[in-house]
């Protein structure tokens, strides 16, 4: 307990000293501070991995403090440590502690220095506390915590216009599934009374049946309605359709958090919530049919855009969405084993493949256009071998990491019986093509061919080296070495972390044919994935070296549908016009004619000129002549008279 | 014993000594240390008031009753529950930091200045601890005149139709509140608000009264259609009296719901919450909408702070809903006390947006409040910057921070009545970050347009103590919100007994 806290809190501590002190202690002790704390924070992970998980120590659950009681509610700062929190730990502040050598190298002219650090190791504890949460309150703050380290991440060169829209529009399209995750969340308390996720898992059955009102006239499942919000949230934060479009506009951000945030931990906390709520989404087919297909969709459409960008960053960032659409299929064929195989794979190499990236990026001088790189590989001979490896990896070819996680999901999908199975099938399969396509179209750009740009360049020093070198081992071996245990056995590493219902369980199924890491490394050349794979990667390399004026006719040809690919399908334009100018003119509307015109002009205003009005017409009456007033009384007296006397 | 039963006069009067005291002072310099160190001590009053207050029980405390009109049996009498005892302790903090904040920036007429918020905040405690209807009236008109002042003195260009416009919205709608309070004093004999609770009146009395009430309230509140002053007010009014407008004199329009309306005509309240409900998510979402679009930094804090306070005129209404689904009253509290959490979490927040555009304003020459003319200040002004980021996003409703727990209450609290309540109510996250962060971002982000801004000093020392001790507040609420919550327990429970139709 004590321990998972400090795992939390260390970095915290560093945030903290590098935010509020960096400036006076220096730019050398900041990155101490923070890098060892973090390194703390990493070793005492590894010891809480080995004893949960490794030793199998049953899970750890505790209260630090009531955070609000209310009435029948009780609000808890709690943590729980299981297998699935174990794993996390130790894979988050392992990126993170690589991320932080990193930054030294990759930052070190920038006047920002203190304020990164301080940033980076915020967002640690942050998705750390995200992590370790064991209800659903605290895992909104880690949830809401990690948001805003992005948006201030992405914005950290805050004098760059494009830099701070694209933190903007990452918070605000993080908040709209965040309404989807509050609600959710408030539809958790409201049937279940409690949001510790013991209580609610373990209560989840009891209300299989149980309808709520949405809108009148309209009712549903309660699970499937809990589900189904809090997805939403998970669609904002892990960059699902159509909530995926901040995620390509956060690569303004320095690569560094490009790698951590937007490729390795914050995007996968989606993933990681879903997987955390198996005991609900498998009483929801409904539900997990939506994540199947959404993140079939998303796998395959958002890997077409990939092959179309001239940014490497973004290349990535659209690889990122795409590998997210795997991990959203896994979960929706109720392989959510599988899902976070592939999220600590993926966490692995696309980090790998960032760092590279970003090393090539200040060897150039900040240059991110892969038409001004070419013929890279004899000047950086490991940021291209550890780019390559990381490219193989998530090409899927074996026996590299990639490889099992993703062929384990396409397996897994193949036997699912969800509805939409057969689309998210079909998904998956073309996305195995795709994505070769795309990651080695930027290798063969970046390294191979002619030289595009001018000047001499240097492979990048020490500290930028050696976290590449740490990420390139695990995305060689880690696939091969977890998919046993993570997989296939029994009781599989994550333990009852995660349940899934006997009639999904598509993993066992798979088990019984599986013989071993290395007869399906071996068998990988009988299976479809693998061919399709070794195509992209020859097709990348026909239109990219050997024959690039193929895709210049293939573009005229087919202008209309690079057109679309470039427009990225249209969603950034609809945003724009019918959200953004749609939610503006309202406003305007409302301000400058409900408020200004009818409640100001005709009512405030207007009372107050309705009452001059009167007082002008009954001022002329008071004209102050003797005469006048006289006349107004002989007249008055006459009526009244004429109406005693007369009997009027 | 002396102190602890007149702590609550002490509190009230002494800011007002206070005043008389500065203006007796002959030079701007004194006048700010007597007005600052009488803020301090009557803040430091509170440690007794707070640690004296039985938590556990929902019973008027520190009561001080003296006959004050004996014909009319009027009573100078005061006293405090769990509610008032926040609202009190709230009154003196945001009023040291008005008056620290006015150190700085007001070089004419201090000594005036000073007293007039000095008599705002023993005003306003007098509003919050007066048990008796009269002195209560008294109070809550009273405070309206150093308010008026304020705006009329020390505003900017406009600020006579703001002022006219803030002191006839809000006495004409006080007007209205006194007839119904001598209503109830024909039907009872007597001014002490105690005894109006539980009459049974019928309900078209019990609607005219709610109506009477609704219209003083909705004003303070201020509460869609009648909230256009605000916007107004608050961007003619020097840098505090827009702290105070935001972040107590729109409280009192809660705090009479909770007070009055509520307990008096709890019938027609419950019978009519559907429209205050209706009245609220207009508020949140309309006025968010509208807080998009406005170029003026004031108002759109201004439009803001309408929507908050949505939040917390929904988390008082909503009781009735629940109430309808649920069986036990406890199911109701988190309601009404996310209502309260909101307004003193709105105080912290919208406190500090509104001195930091003093901030700003300060350093220009033109006193600019418009967006439009800064960008980039972040560049120049880091600390300033950082401390910002922070109330925006308490503003935003961040978890962590002190904007979060009202709003979590009550969206919480929504979904049990209807989703689509609780829908529209969420809709706040989106438009709160929208407004919040777009102003934020136009105002500290991107490169430095204005020459202005590239001179611009960072914060002095009192402004920054001024922002440590909004952003300890600011932390403690959102981290930490028991000890706010705790005292409030059993009034609330008291509250929701007397507000259920029998």
């Amino acid at each position: 307990m004590a321990i998972a806290a400090a795992v939390a809190l260390l970095p915290l501590a560093g945030a903290l000293i590098a935010g509020l002190f960096g400036k006076k202690i220096g730019r050398s002790a900041t990155h101490w501070v923070t890098i060892v704390l973090v390194g703390a924070a990493f070793l005492l992970s590894c010891y809480l991995f080995a004893v949960i998980v490794l030793l199998g120590h049953p899970p750890v659950e505790g209260v630090l403090y009531h955070w609000v009681v209310s009435g029948p509610f009780n609000f808890d700062v709690a943590i729980l440590l299981d297998h699935l929190s174990a794993t996390m730990l130790f894979i988050v502040s392992f990126i993170s502690f690589m991320v932080h050598i990193y930054t030294i190298g990759y930052m070190a002219d920038d006047p920002g220095y203190e304020r990164f650090f301080s940033y980076v190791s915020l967002f640690t504890f942050a998705m750390l506390i995200l992590v370790l949460a064991n209800n659903f309150l605290l895992l909104f703050f880690g949830w809401e915590g990690v948001g805003l380290v992005s948006y201030l991440l992405i914005g950290f060169w805050f004098k760059r216009e494009s830099a701070v829209d694209g933190g903007l529009k990452a918070f605000i399209a993080n908040r709209v599934g965040d309404v989807g995750f509050i609600l959710g969340i408030a539809a958790v308390l409201t049937y279940f009374n409690s949001l510790d996720y013991h209580t609610v898992f373990s209560q989840a059955t009891h209300l299989l049946d149980t309808t709520m009102p949405l809108f009148p006239g309209i009712h549903a499942s309660v699970i499937t309605v809990i589900c189904v919000l809090l997805f939403i949230g998970a669609m904002a934060k892990s960059a699902q359709i159509p909530l995926h479009v901040w995620l390509p506009e956060s690569m303004e951000g320095p690569t560094p958090i490009s790698a951590l945030i937007h490729a390795a931990t914050m995007v996968t906390a989606g993933i990681y919530m879903v997987a955390r709520m198996s005991p609900l989404f498998e009483y929801s087919p409904a539900a997990l049919s939506l994540v199947l297909i959404l993140g079939a969709t998303t796998c395959l459409f958002m890997g077409f855009l990939a092959v179309v960008q001239q940014d490497i960053k973004r290349v990535i960032a659209y690889s990122t969405i795409s590998q997210l659409g795997y991990m959203a299929v896994a979960l929706g064929a109720s392989a959510y084993d599988a899902a976070i195989f592939h999220l600590i794979t993926h966490a692995f190499f696309k980090a790998l493949l960032f760092l590279a990236a970003g090393s090539v990026i200040i060897a150039l001088h900040h240059e991110q256009d892969m038409r001004k790189m070419g013929g890279l590989a004899p000047y950086m001979p490991i940021t291209y071998l550890t780019f390559a490896i990381g490219a193989l990896a998530l090409a899927a070819i074996p026996p590299f990491a990639g490889f099992y996680s993703k062929d384990a999901i396409i397996e897994a999908v193949h036997l699912s019986t969800t509805p939409g199975a057969h689309y998210a099938y079909f998904c998956v399969l073309a996305g195995a093509f795709v994505t070769p396509l795309y990651i080695f179209r930027a290798l063969f750009l970046t390294f191979h061919g002619k030289k595009h740009y001018e000047g001499t360049v240097y492979e990048s020093p020490w500290v930028v080296l050696i976290p590449l070198i740490a990420l390139a081992i695990p995305s060689m071996i880690a696939g091969g070495l977890l998919i046993g245990p993570m997989l296939f056995a029994t009781p599989r590493l994550l333990g009852s972390s995660i349940f899934v219902l006997p009639q999904h369980n598509v993993l066992a199924t798979l088990a019984e044919d599986y013989q071993g890491a290395q007869m399906m490394a071996i068998h990988a050349s009988q299976t479809m994935t693998f061919w399709l794979a070794l195509l992209g990667i020859l097709t990348a390399w026909l239109f990219n070296l050997a024959r690039p004026q193929w895709a210049d006719s293939l573009k005229k040809r087919w202008s209309y549908l690079y057109h679309i690919l470039v427009e990225k399908y249209g969603f950034d334009k609809f945003n724009q016009i019918v959200l953004v100018h749609g939610s503006r003119r309202l406003g305007e509307f409302f301000y400058k004619v409900c408020d200004l015109l009818m409640i100001d002009g005709l009512f405030v205003n207007g009372s107050g000129r309705f009452i001059r009005f009167f007082a002008n017409k009954g001022r002329r009456l008071q004209t102050g002549y003797l005469y006048h007033y006289a006349l107004a009384m002989l007249i008055g007296l006459a009526i009244l008279l004429g109406w005693f006397v007369l009997g009027l | 014993m002396w102190f602890q039963q007149n702590i609550l006069s002490i509190l009230i009067w002494l800011p007002v000594l206070g005043a008389i005291t500065t203006l007796l002072t002959n030079s701007d310099r004194t006048a700010r240390l007597v007005a600052s160190s009488f803020a301090i001590v009557n803040l430091l009053l509170c440690v007794p008031l707070y640690l004296g207050f039985d938590s556990s029980s929902f019973a008027l405390q520190f009561h001080e009753k003296r006959l004050w009109i004996s014909a009319y049996q009027i009573y100078y009498a005061v006293g405090v529950d769990g509610i008032s005892l926040t609202m009190i302790i709230l009154t003196n903090f945001t009023g040291l930091l008005v008056i620290l904040a006015g150190c700085q920036a007001i070089k004419l007429r201090v000594a005036q200045y000073m007293a007039a918020f000095l008599v705002m905040q023993g005003m306003m405690i007098g509003v919050f601890a007066a048990t008796d209807a009269i002195l209560f009236y008294v109070f809550w008109e009273g405070m309206l005149i150093p308010m008026y002042l304020s705006i009329g003195m020390w505003g900017s260009s406009n600020r006579n139709y703001a002022a006219v416009k803030f002191f006839l919205y809000t006495f004409l709608g006080s007007i209205l509140m006194l007839i119904a309070l001598l209503y109830l004093y024909n039907q009872t004999g007597s001014f002490d608000i105690q005894h109006y609770y539980g009459l049974h009146l019928s309900m078209p009395i019990q609607k005219a009264i709610f109506f009477a009430f609704l219209l003083a309230f909705a004003v303070k509140v201020p509460m869609w259609p009648v909230h256009t002053w605000l916007p107004d007010a608050h961007t003619e009014a020097p840098a505090g009296g827009s702290v105070v407008l935001a972040a107590l004199m729109l409280k009192l329009g809660i705090y009479g719901f909770l007070r009055f309306s509520m307990p008096i005509v709890p019938e027609a309240c419950a019978h009519l919450a559907g429209l205050m409900i209706v009245l609220s998510l207009i508020a949140i979402v309309y006025i968010g909408l509208v807080a998009i679009v406005q170029t003026d930094m004031k108002k759109l804090i201004a439009y803001s702070s309408i929507a908050h306070m949505g939040f917390a005129t929904l988390g008082c209404f909503m009781v009735y809903d629940i109430l309808h689904h649920a069986s036990a009253h406890q199911d109701a509290y988190m309601s009404l006390e996310g209502a309260v959490v909101q307004m003193v979490s709105h105080a912290f927040g919208s406190g500090a947006m509104f001195l930091g555009v003093g901030i700003l304003a300060d350093r220009m020459v033109s006193h600019s409040r418009l967006i439009k003319d800064y960008s980039g200040v972040a560049a120049r002004m880091p600390i300033f910057a950082a401390f910002f980021m922070l109330f925006a996003m308490s503003n935003v409703g961040l978890p962590g921070t002190a904007g979060f727990v009202g709003e979590f209450m009550v969206i919480m609290s929504a979904f049990q009545t209807h989703f689509s309540v609780a829908l529209v109510a969420s809709l706040t996250l989106i438009l709160a970050s929208s407004y919040t962060l777009w102003m934020y971002k136009r105002v500290f982000f991107g490169p430095i347009m204005n020459q202005e801004v590239t001179t611009m000093q960072d914060l002095n020392w009192l402004e920054t103590t001024n922002y440590v001790l909004l952003a300890i507040g600011v932390f403690l609420l959102g981290l930490y919100p028991a000890p706010v919550l705790n005292v409030l327990h059993a009034t609330i429970g008291h509250l929701l007994s007397l507000s259920m139709p029998a």
